[in-house]
């Protein structure tokens, strides 16, 4: 039988994962072809801030190199990125002008920074946090030392400016909100994490909106202004505000989009030849932007274009680690909480202890963990396995070793 | 922090302060200061044994707590004060009161904790210079139904027998006396008598299956009271059987005929066993035993004597001896057994306010005079003064204006604990002598003089075999402690009495010895069985060497082992007396408000108020907390459950306790023990809940007979503390004060549903707002009910806090482990408010052998894992039960259950 095409459109964790599923189901159903943006193979992204920080290499962080391509048959376009999908005639375009027909398409796209649109944010001294080339600018910057602002103390923000803090400048973190990782922890682990991150030299202001970078005499970024007037040097300032989903490509195809390309439970577009996976895709309202939930769509979408399409995407909780050394942070699940969720806590500020279970009827539903993590790994299999908890709620607090006493 | 035990010398032999029994104790100071306690081998009533209390007697010691300085109270609290002030004033309003009021507008209430010399120098201020015979003392309240049954058979205060009749005994009844928790020591012996003989029969007739009934051949679960209906029926019975020893009683009693018709009044076997409330099967047993045994002791205590119908039950008792002669011959006789230390001292120097020094009699005018002559007594009382339930009540009333309390804590230990206060509260001026400064009597005392305690204080006791033995100092005076002796006789010499000027104990002694053959059986006087004429003459010296004795000793050199066993009575008639008992019901009975019987006593490992034994870690596992022990059934019909929290009304008063079962309780009744006081509960004072009706010859209070009401006491919570530090506990419904190693435990219950942590258990932990930089540890399930919190102070453990809406809150022994540490590692940190330890099996439960500190869990699992077959296999494989044994009838019941 003749192979049939199967383009994708994204050369990152979420499209690779996804062929190299494929790969072990059906290796010879399709002639593949990956386009990429950036010039490199496959890397982890998620394992950019320890490169960052010097704590890894490039080397270190590489999933699938050139030669993983070559040796599955897989054609790479690195640095070609594709331009237009033309689903009536089932053609993809690539930058270079090459034209590539498929009989399936798959988007993995990801994600690209929100660069808060204040006047200065194009300036140069402004960069992402998203790729290998934002390392290498944020390194060269470093290099020259200086100060440093990130913009956003969410995850992303908070990794890259222990990062530059690492290489040796001087870092501030700008929150627009009053408690760091406000998605991931609640306000009493977030002050513990404020007091441990400013012990390590992180300057950290909260409730500080960005109105304007301003540009010193060389036309590089000066200053960082908020509103209200108060102003703070910068010789590097890093948007680390959140991400955005890159669609504009699935868009202008006219696949149906809302804040991402909505899928299906089995990652299917609108157009039932396109599957899209990752950071792009929305299912069910949702967005994605850690690694679990993506390896879960890369299986079942690989599953489908296997020919073998029996499974379902069903969303599960998920867990957070913060990669800053020395800071144990872990989150899982859903701990905001809602009505009639009830909360398991304990504080110890002295020890750098805290620990906040969210506990819904007789199911944990969310984890949070700071200074002691070991029994993050045991607290998300309770979230996802939806366990009873009731018998070793009073235990759950002190872990799995003294829930089993 | 306890201050360091001051030294007087290195070894010393010495006698317990508890129980009757009265143990020889070897006190050593160790090199390094630390006090040794051992068994003294060599003393006559304890051959080297020592029970558990006794054991831990180094453990009670310090000086926490301690009043150390004479103290007056001021309209805003206290201050101390010099001992000329403190004793001019009690001094000069004795003085004022008696000129103003007379003399019996003062009194003088005293304890069995007394020695011998104490209680003879306040006894001879009272009776013989201030001219009332107005003192009493708590022997009232444990010996008196016995003192007035010796009296009217004997005509004497005497107890015939000795311990070695125990052991040669071929039946020995125990009647109301749990003799294994109450008596340790002497259980043991008859334990081990009875091993070596097993054809001796125990019979133990009480309403509680106790520890004691592990020994018991037949156990008789009498119902309350009922007593004299039991004794009579045996009576009857021996009459009817002809086992009258007819020559014994023809040569030696009077009244016999008289006794059997008011014995016949109890009715039939048949009528008697129905109002015993026992099958008739096992009461004919115990008959057809008791006629047939010759060799039979009858030991009793408070189950007989703490009864309205106190006196006759022991007379029926005696009644059995006298008619079948069974008394003062070796294995024969009635025996009383004391419940203090030195009830029998003081009943030897006229302690009760019925009664004159050396056994004379207050109303004999003939032995008046004679005592008056011999004291050379100013203004002799010549009327029996106020018993102590009688002495509260004119106390109230305002008839006595003055009392001086000394080593007693009457508000805790009277009935109608509330009347207690009511009237200390009324009186004109309340003095405390006593070695504790916060009890609950002493909060209300106007004048607190510092006493000296065990091991500082120097004297003689005698215990319930008549056996006196000296306890003897070891310790330094701490602060300005006075022996009371000394106190009494300061006194005395300022309200201008000659007669106090005694240059130690030894003179006291003297005193009393040479007053004991003071006319006694000459110039025509009765002759008084009371006679240690013997032992007078002694100097210091000769004094301290004193070795236990048993009295009468009429010439030096000479002891008594046991007497009437050929008659002599104290009559003057010289013969025994029957006297006719018959039956009558408790005072309050049991109706629709107050359905069941509330019966009290004591528990193992605690001694009275628990001034002393509640300073003992050693002493606090056994029984840590206030409980009220009830048949399943009836806890079941009141609406409680074991382990949860019950309130016990009676028309007097209430308390709160925990449920339990377990303690052999028959349907209908509850049993509390007597120990807790507003200083370690909340609510627990069992004498508030005690009726005061009392019996009409002794006087002594019906403790183990009041109606009572059970029911739940709802609480929102359950909790508790551990802290090295007091707490206020103001946040708490309920709470009870255990003392462990290195800290304090508070048992909690709350009814209000707890409030916002931290604020809550920063409160309860005595942390105020200011305390934010603390180093606090906390877990909170707010809607699962539990909230947990630590403070830590430089890396150690200072207190900590679980609470639980149900009864659920972790063993506390792991987490007492944790106040030994002197680092708390991060591990540490957060094992501690999951209050277990990782590995499971490291609690060892409720302790059962308090000696070795040995656990319930410990015992089962050693039994199971080794397939222990008798407790001397679970004493080999865990030490459990190695030292005192009092805990082997707990460890035989684990066997049974395993």
């Amino acid at each position: 039988m003749e192979r049939q095409s199967l383009v994708v459109i994204g050369n990152g964790m979420a499209g690779m994962r996804t062929v190299e599923e494929l790969l072990r189901l059906a290796p010879d159903r399709y002639r593949i072809a990956v386009f990429g943006l950036e010039p490199h193979g496959n890397y982890n992204r998620i394992l950019l801030s320890p490169v960052l920080a010097g704590d890894k290499s490039v080397d270190d962080i590489m999933l699938n190199t050139r030669a993983w391509y070559a040796d599955n048959g897989v054609q790479l376009h690195a640095g070609d990125p594709v331009v237009r999908i033309d689903r009536r005639r089932r053609t993809v375009h690539a930058a270079s002008g090459l034209a590539v027909r498929y009989d399936r398409l798959l988007i993995a796209t990801g994600s690209k920074p929100f660069i808060v649109p204040v006047p200065g944010h194009d300036l140069p001294g402004v960069v992402g946090f998203r790729d290998l080339h934002d390392v290498d600018t944020m390194l060269a910057a470093a290099r020259a030392g200086g100060k440093a602002v990130v913009i956003g103390g969410g995850l992303l923000g908070l990794e890259a400016a222990n990062g530059l803090l690492r290489r040796g400048m001087d870092v501030t973190v700008v929150h627009v909100t009053a408690s760091l990782m406000n998605q991931q922890l609640d306000p009493p682990a977030a002050d513990l994490l404020r007091a441990s991150l400013e012990r390590r030299g992180l300057r950290i202001l909260l409730e500080r909106q960005t109105a304007a970078i301003a540009a010193g005499a060389a036309g590089r970024v000066r200053k960082v202004v908020f509103e209200g007037g108060e102003e703070i040097d910068a010789d590097l300032v890093v948007m680390a505000a959140g991400v955005r989903p890159n669609v504009e490509l699935a868009r202008a195809a006219g696949l149906h989009c809302e804040r991402a390309i909505i899928v299906d439970d089995t990652l299917q577009t609108y157009d039932p030849r396109i599957y899209a996976v990752g950071e792009c895709v929305q299912h069910r309202r949702a967005t994605f932007g850690l690694v679990a939930p993506i390896w879960d769509q890369a299986r079942v979408c690989a599953a489908h274009l296997a020919g073998s399409g029996h499974r379902r995407y069903v969303q599960q909780a998920t867990a957070t680690k913060l990669k800053v050394t020395g800071v144990d942070l872990y989150s899982a699940g859903d701990i905001v909480g809602g009505a009639g969720s009830e909360d398991l806590v304990l504080r110890d500020r002295r020890g750098g202890v805290y620990k906040r279970l969210v506990v819904a009827g007789n199911r944990l539903t969310g984890a949070v963990l700071y200074g002691d993590v070991a029994d993050g790994p045991w607290y998300f299999d309770l979230i996802r396995n939806g366990t009873d908890i009731s018998s070793i709620r009073d235990h759950l607090l002190f872990g799995q070793a003294q829930a089993a006493a | 922090m306890t201050p360091s035990i001051p030294i007087l010398s290195s070894t010393v032999r010495t006698t317990c302060p508890y129980c009757g029994v009265g143990c020889g104790v070897d006190a050593r100071v160790g090199a390094d200061g630390a006090l040794s306690i051992a068994g003294d081998a060599a003393h006559p009533a304890s051959g080297g044994r020592l029970c558990v209390k006794g054991a831990a007697l180094g453990e009670t010691v310090g000086l926490e707590g301690r009043l150390l300085a004479p103290m007056l109270r001021t309209g805003t609290g206290l201050r101390a004060a010099s001992w000329d002030e403190a004793l001019d004033r009690v001094a000069g309003e004795f003085a004022r009161i008696v000129a103003q009021h007379g003399p019996d507008a003062v009194a003088l209430y005293v304890s069995g904790q007394l020695l011998t010399e104490d209680y003879y120098v306040a006894n001879k201020f009272m009776k013989g210079y201030v001219g009332s015979a107005n003192i009493d003392t708590n022997s009232r309240l444990c010996m008196s139904s016995a003192v007035a049954g010796h009296k009217r058979a004997f005509g004497e205060d005497i107890v015939p027998g000795c311990y070695e009749d125990f052991e040669l005994a071929d039946l020995l009844v125990l009647v109301g006396s749990n003799a294994a928790w109450c008596h340790p020591t002497l259980y043991q012996r008859i334990a081990r008598a009875k091993q070596e003989r097993p054809q001796m029969q125990v019979v133990v007739i009480d309403p509680r299956r106790t520890a004691t009934c592990e020994l018991a051949d037949l156990h008789l679960p009498v119902k309350p009271g009922a007593d004299v209906w039991l004794f009579d029926g045996l009576l009857a019975y021996l009459a009817a059987q002809r086992a009258v020893d007819h020559d014994f009683v023809d040569a030696h009693t009077e009244g016999l005929a008289d006794a059997l018709e008011a014995a016949g009044r109890a009715g039939t076997l048949l009528d008697v066993a129905r109002a015993c409330g026992l099958d008739p099967q096992q009461l004919l047993r115990f008959y057809e035993l008791f006629a047939r045994t010759g060799k039979t002791v009858t030991a009793f205590t408070m189950g007989v004597n703490q009864s309205t119908s106190g006196a006759d039950k022991v007379n029926a008792i005696i009644n059995c001896h006298l008619a079948t002669g069974r008394i003062g011959r070796p294995g024969m006789g009635p025996f009383s057994l004391t419940g203090q230390p030195n009830a029998m001292g003081g009943r030897e120097v006229g302690g009760l306010a019925n009664m004159l020094a050396a056994h004379m009699d207050l109303e004999d005018p003939d032995q008046r005079t004679s005592l008056q002559a011999f004291w050379d007594a100013p203004r002799m009382a010549d009327k029996p003064g106020l018993k102590a339930v009688d002495l509260f009540r004119a106390i109230e009333e305002g008839k006595v204006k003055a009392v001086w309390i000394m080593a007693t804590n009457p508000l805790v230990s009277l009935p109608d604990a509330g009347q207690a206060r009511r009237a200390l509260e009324r009186c004109e001026l309340v003095v405390a002598s006593d070695i504790v400064a916060g009890t609950d009597t002493n909060a209300l005392a106007h004048v607190l003089l510092p006493a000296l305690g065990w091991g500082e204080k120097d004297g003689t006791v005698t215990n319930s075999e008549r056996c006196i033995s000296r306890q003897r100092a070891f310790l330094a005076a701490p602060g300005q402690a006075r022996a009371d002796w000394d106190i009494v006789c300061d006194v005395a010499r300022r309200m201008g009495f000659a007669g106090f000027d005694f240059a130690g104990a030894h003179e006291i002694f003297d005193e009393h010895a040479r007053l004991s053959a003071w006319n006694n059986g000459t110039d025509g006087q009765r002759r008084r069985l009371f006679d240690i004429g013997g032992l007078a003459g002694m100097d210091r010296a000769g004094y301290d060497a004193l070795a236990p004795v048993q009295w009468p000793v009429r010439a030096p050199g000479e002891a008594s082992a046991r007497l009437f066993g050929a008659g002599g009575f104290a009559h003057r008639d010289g013969r025994a007396r029957f006297v006719p008992t018959a039956p009558r019901r408790p005072a309050n009975l049991p109706d629709g408000d107050y359905p069941m019987v509330l019966n009290t006593g004591r528990v193992r490992d605690q001694w009275h108020t628990m001034t002393r034994t509640g300073r003992a870690p050693t002493l606090a596992g056994h029984a840590p907390e206030p409980f009220v022990d009830m048949h399943p059934q009836d806890a079941l019909l009141c609406g409680v459950k074991a382990g949860e929290l019950a309130r016990v009304t009676s028309a007097w008063g209430a308390v709160v306790a925990r449920v339990q079962h377990g303690g052999g309780i028959a349907r209908g009744s509850a049993f509390m023990p007597i120990h807790w006081s507003g200083r370690t509960a909340s609510d627990a004072l069992v004498g508030a809940v005690v009726n005061p009706a009392v019996d009409p010859v002794s006087g002594e209070p019906e403790f183990k007979h009041t109606p009572v009401r059970i029911e739940p006491f709802g609480v929102a919570w359950y909790g508790f503390i551990l802290s090295r530090g007091e707490l206020p506990l103001r946040e708490a419904a309920h709470w009870t004060r255990i003392q462990g190693r290195g800290f304090v435990r508070y048992e909690l219950a709350g009814r209000v549903p707890f409030a916002q942590a931290p604020a809550w258990t920063r409160a309860l932990l005595g942390l105020g707002d200011g305390d934010d930089d603390a180093d606090w540890i906390e877990v909170e399930d707010r809607s699962g009910g539990m909230v947990r919190a630590a403070h830590l102070v430089d890396g150690r453990i200072v207190s900590c806090l679980f609470v639980s809406r149900r009864q659920d809150l972790p063993a506390r022994a792991w987490l007492a482990g944790m106040f030994d540490k002197e680092r708390f590692t991060p591990a540490d940190r957060l094992a501690l408010l999951s209050g277990r330890a990782k590995e499971p099996g490291a609690d060892p439960g409720p302790t059962v052998c308090s000696c070795f500190g040995v656990g319930r869990k410990t015992i089962e699992g050693a039994i199971r894992r080794h397939g222990l077959a008798d407790a001397a296999a679970v004493t080999a494989c865990t030490k459990a039960g190695g030292n005192c044994g009092s805990c082997v009838p707990e460890i035989r019941a684990l066997l049974a259950q395993a």
